[in-house]
């Protein structure tokens, strides 16, 4: 069965607070150069075959997302190759000597 | 007397303390409505309190706006009910779409606890109709989103309808920068439907109804509603 990911993030101009904490905490750690971080969240489902895209948007704009204040994307998982996956540390690095 | 329902959701958290000024300080029958419930039946008002309904899990009061006994509110409110939204009860009525605007979180990053006071804007309501415009309120908030939003377009329509029933303002009742908690546009700590009987606010009247918790103000509110509904029950009658 497919799965799409669905990418929610506050539309441009609507106020991050959540952006502007992590913002602040990569500055404290000495990324100074970064100039902008919006937060947003990422929901994945698993749909039969043959479900519209029209259908998954219908479920962002009446329940996933809050179309006042909030816009998405739908990509599906196959369209994701895998090379950006995170690289799990051993031990993770903020703990590491 | 009136029989009030308060609305219990896994995680409300302020249902306990609205029984209690419902029941006790002011004498009313209170039924506890549990989120499953499909019927509103025999009620007069309706609050729902604050809390974290289902976690706050999505958005805030996202999840809490598609139970079961949402669609009763909504058919409650419809016909005329008076309902009040607390806090997260405010919250839950935006998502549900029974209020214009939607909640951000707080400008400051910070979780907000504090006294505040408020201004009433709007008297068109059953819980501010025995108060004035103008008149400063004293009542607690506490909440991390409470960030009151409207685009544009929205904001303006709402303003203009006299749909704004409450803003953060300073102890003489001017609103201003300074006494706005978490970054609400234009102060807004409360709005209400075109209609008048549906209201939802951040701050917390009931933690307010008692003299020995700071202020009695928030009393106020709940006082304006009995007596509301207590003039429309003797136009029935006489009617």
């Amino acid at each position: 069965m497919p799965i799409y990911r669905i990418i929610i993030e506050l539309k441009p101009g609507v106020l991050d607070a959540q952006g502007q904490a992590v913002h602040q905490g990569l500055r404290a750690l000495g990324y100074e150069t970064i100039s902008g971080v919006r937060v947003g969240k990422c929901i994945e489902i698993t749909v039969p075959d043959q479900t519209a895209r029209d259908e998954i948007d219908a479920m962002c704009e009446r329940f996933l997302a809050n179309p006042l204040i909030e816009e998405w994307w739908i990509e599906r998982d196959q369209d994701r190759d895998g090379t950006g996956r995170s690289r799990v540390p051993v031990l993770p690095r903020s703990q590491g000597s | 007397m009136m029989r009030f329902g308060v609305v219990i959701f896994p995680a409300s958290n302020c249902d306990r303390d609205c029984v209690h000024v419902l029941r006790t300080v002011l004498g009313q029958e209170v039924e506890e409505v549990w989120h499953e419930e499909q019927s509103l039946d025999g009620l007069d008002a309706v609050v729902l309190p604050g809390g974290f309904a289902y976690g706050d899990y999505l958005r805030a009061g996202a999840v809490a706006a598609r139970a079961p006994v949402m669609a009763a509110v909504r058919a409650f409110a419809q016909v005329g009910g008076p309902v009040l939204g607390i806090c997260n009860g405010f919250q839950i009525l935006l998502e549900a779409g029974m209020l214009p605007g939607a909640m951000l979180r707080n400008a400051v990053l910070r979780f907000r606890c504090t006294m505040v006071h408020v201004r009433v804007e709007s008297t068109q309501t059953p819980f501010t109709r025995t108060l004035r415009e103008g008149q400063v309120l004293q009542m607690p908030i506490a909440h991390g989103e409470g960030n009151y939003f409207a685009p544009g377009s929205l904001l303006s329509t709402i303003e203009e309808a006299g749909q704004i029933v409450l803003r953060y303002c300073d102890a003489g009742g001017r609103v201003n920068h300074g006494a706005n908690p978490n970054g609400s546009v234009r102060n807004v700590a409360g709005v209400r439907n075109p209609a008048g009987n549906v209201v939802g606010l951040m701050p917390h009247p009931e933690r307010a109804s008692e003299d020995v918790l700071g202020s009695g103000d928030g009393r106020l509110l709940f006082e304006s509603v009995i007596m509301w509904l207590e003039t429309r029950k003797r136009s029935l009658v006489g009617a």
